[in-house]
C-alpha cells in the first residue's frame, strides 16, 4: 500500500451530532468522573484548613458559602454526582446483562432524573445567598 | 350396489374439498401477497412518474496515485431514482455512467458477502442494505472511519482481519465422538445460544464504529470477540478448548477494553447483539478466575 489519508478529527468528536445514546452516556460518564476526581482535591484542600484550627476552618467555609459562584458550582457538583451515580447503576445492570435492549431508555431516564433532582435542589443550595 | 352408493358420495366429498381448497387458497398468505403485488404493479408507474427526480450523492474521493486527486474531496452525483434503489445501486450507476474511476468494494449485493460497508449519512451501513428512500439528501457516502483509506471508498481491512484471525475463528476440539463416522451433534439449546453470533459477515462496520478499537490497536474489537463467543460457547468444543479460548478473550486487550458504548450493536447490519455477547464473556471470564479461597 502506497500511502493513505488520515481524516483526523472528523473521525472523532467532529461527528458528535451523529452520536447515539450509548455513546453520549459514555462521554458524560467519563466527564462527570473526571469532574468528581477534581472536586475531591478541592474538597481535601478545604477540609485541611481544619488542621490549622477551628476558627480558620469555620471562616473558610463561611467565606466560600457567601459567594454566589460557589453556590452555583455546588448545584453543578450535585448534577454531576447524581448523573454519575445513576449512570453507574445503569452500567451495573449492563454488566449483569440485564435490560441491554433498553440501555438507551435507561440513559434517558437517568438524564431526566438528574434534571429533576437538580432543579428540586436549587432552593436549598441558593438559600440565603441573595 | 354398495359401490354405486359410494360413488356419488365420494364425488360430493371431493367437490366440497376442492371448494374448501379454493377458499383456503384465496385467503392464503401467498394469494394475499400476489394480490398486493398486482396492486403495486399498477400503482408503480404513477409513482415513478411523480418521483422523476434524482438522488443527490456526495461521495468521498481520494486517489494517492494521481497527483491531482491526492487531496480528498467530495464528488457530487445525481443518480436517477427508481423504486427500491439502494445506495450500492446508486454507486454502481454513478460508476457505470458518470465516472468509471469511482472505486468501491461490492460483490453479492444481498448483505451476505460483507464487502460494501460504508459510512453513509454519519453511520456505518451496508450499501446494499440501505434504501435511498430511507435517507436524507444529500446522501454522504464515505469510507469506513478509523480505517486507512486506500482509494475512494476502499479501506485497508488488513488489521481487522488480523484481529479476526487472532481469536482462531474455526472449530477445533480434542473431544471426538466414538466411532469413525460419528457426527458431532449440537443440542438445540446450545445452537439457539450461539445462533446470532454465527451471522457475522466480517463487514467491519462494528469495528469501525468502536471508539476503543480506534484508540487501542491491540483491542480485539467487537467482531473478533463475537467470533470468539461463537466458539467459546459452542459446547462441542469441550472444556480444554474453552479454557484455551478464554485465555485469549480475557487478556487485557480482550473483552476488558469494551466500555459498553453500544456503537457496535447499533450499526451491526445483521443485528447481532454484540455488546450482550461481550458482556457475557466478561462475566464468564470473572467466573473463570474468581476464587474465594
Amino acid at each position: 500500500m502506497s500511502q493513505s489519508y488520515n481524516r483526523g478529527l472528523v473521525e472523532d468528536f467532529g461527528r458528535w451530532r451523529e452520536f447515539s445514546a450509548g455513546m453520549w452516556a459514555w462521554i458524560f460518564h467519563k466527564f462527570t468522573g473526571w469532574v468528581l476526581v477534581g472536586y475531591l482535591f478541592t474538597h481535601i484542600a478545604v477540609l485541611s484548613t481544619a488542621l490549622s484550627g477551628e476558627i480558620l476552618y469555620t471562616e473558610t467555609i463561611r467565606a466560600l458559602e457567601s459567594l454566589l459562584i460557589v453556590r452555583i458550582l455546588e448545584v453543578g457538583l450535585l448534577a454531576v454526582a447524581v448523573f454519575h451515580i445513576l449512570n453507574g447503576l445503569r452500567l451495573l445492570l449492563v454488566d449483569l446483562g440485564i435490560g441491554l435492549e433498553a440501555q438507551d431508555k435507561s440513559f434517558y431516564a437517568s438524564l431526566v432524573l438528574t434534571g429533576a433532582i437538580v432543579v428540586a435542589s436549587v432552593p436549598t443550595f441558593v438559600a440565603g445567598v441573595f | 350396489m354398495s359401490t354405486q352408493e359410494q360413488k356419488p358420495k365420494n364425488q360430493t366429498e371431493t367437490d366440497t374439498e376442492s371448494a374448501d381448497e379454493d377458499i383456503i387458497a384465496a385467503s392464503s398468505p401467498q394469494q394475499r401477497r400476489l394480490r398486493e403485488k398486482r396492486g403495486r404493479e399498477i400503482e408503480s408507474p404513477k409513482e415513478t412518474a411523480e418521483q422523476e427526480d434524482t438522488y443527490h450523492l456526495k461521495v468521498f474521493r481520494y486517489d494517492p496515485e494521481v497527483a491531482d486527486k491526492q487531496e480528498p474531496r467530495f464528488d457530487d452525483f445525481h443518480v436517477p431514482y427508481r423504486q427500491g434503489m439502494t445506495v450500492l445501486d446508486a454507486l454502481i450507476y454513478a460508476r457505470d455512467r458518470f465516472d468509471s474511476s469511482l472505486t468501491f468494494r461490492h460483490s453479492c449485493r444481498q448483505a451476505i458477502c460483507g464487502s460494501d460497508a460504508f459510512f453513509i449519512n454519519g453511520r456505518q451501513r451496508l450499501g446494499c442494505r440501505t434504501q435511498l428512500s430511507d435517507l436524507e439528501e444529500p446522501v454522504r457516502v464515505e469510507p469506513l472511519p478509523h480505517q486507512e483509506v486506500v482509494k475512494d471508498l476502499v479501506v485497508d481491512m488488513e488489521h481487522f482481519y488480523d484481529q479476526m484471525e487472532a481469536v482462531e475463528p474455526y472449530f477445533q476440539t480434542n473431544e471426538l465422538p466414538e466411532g469413525e463416522l460419528e457426527e458431532q451433534r449440537q443440542s438445540r439449546e446450545n445452537h439457539e445460544k450461539i445462533k446470532m453470533s454465527t451471522r457475522c459477515i466480517w463487514c467491519a462496520a462494528c469495528y469501525s464504529s468502536c471508539n476503543i478499537a480506534a484508540g487501542d490497536n491491540e483491542y480485539l474489537g467487537p467482531a473478533a470477540i463475537n467470533k470468539a463467543y461463537r466458539f467459546a460457547m459452542d459446547e462441542r468444543e469441550g472444556e480444554d478448548l474453552k479454557q484455551h479460548r478464554m485465555r485469549i478473550i480475557e487478556q487485557e486487550h480482550g473483552v476488558w477494553r469494551c466500555q459498553t458504548q453500544f456503537s457496535c450493536t447499533m450499526v451491526c447490519p445483521k443485528d447481532i447483539p454484540l455488546t450482550e455477547h461481550i458482556q457475557e464473556l466478561k462475566r464468564e471470564a470473572v467466573k473463570n478466575n474468581l476464587k474465594f479461597w
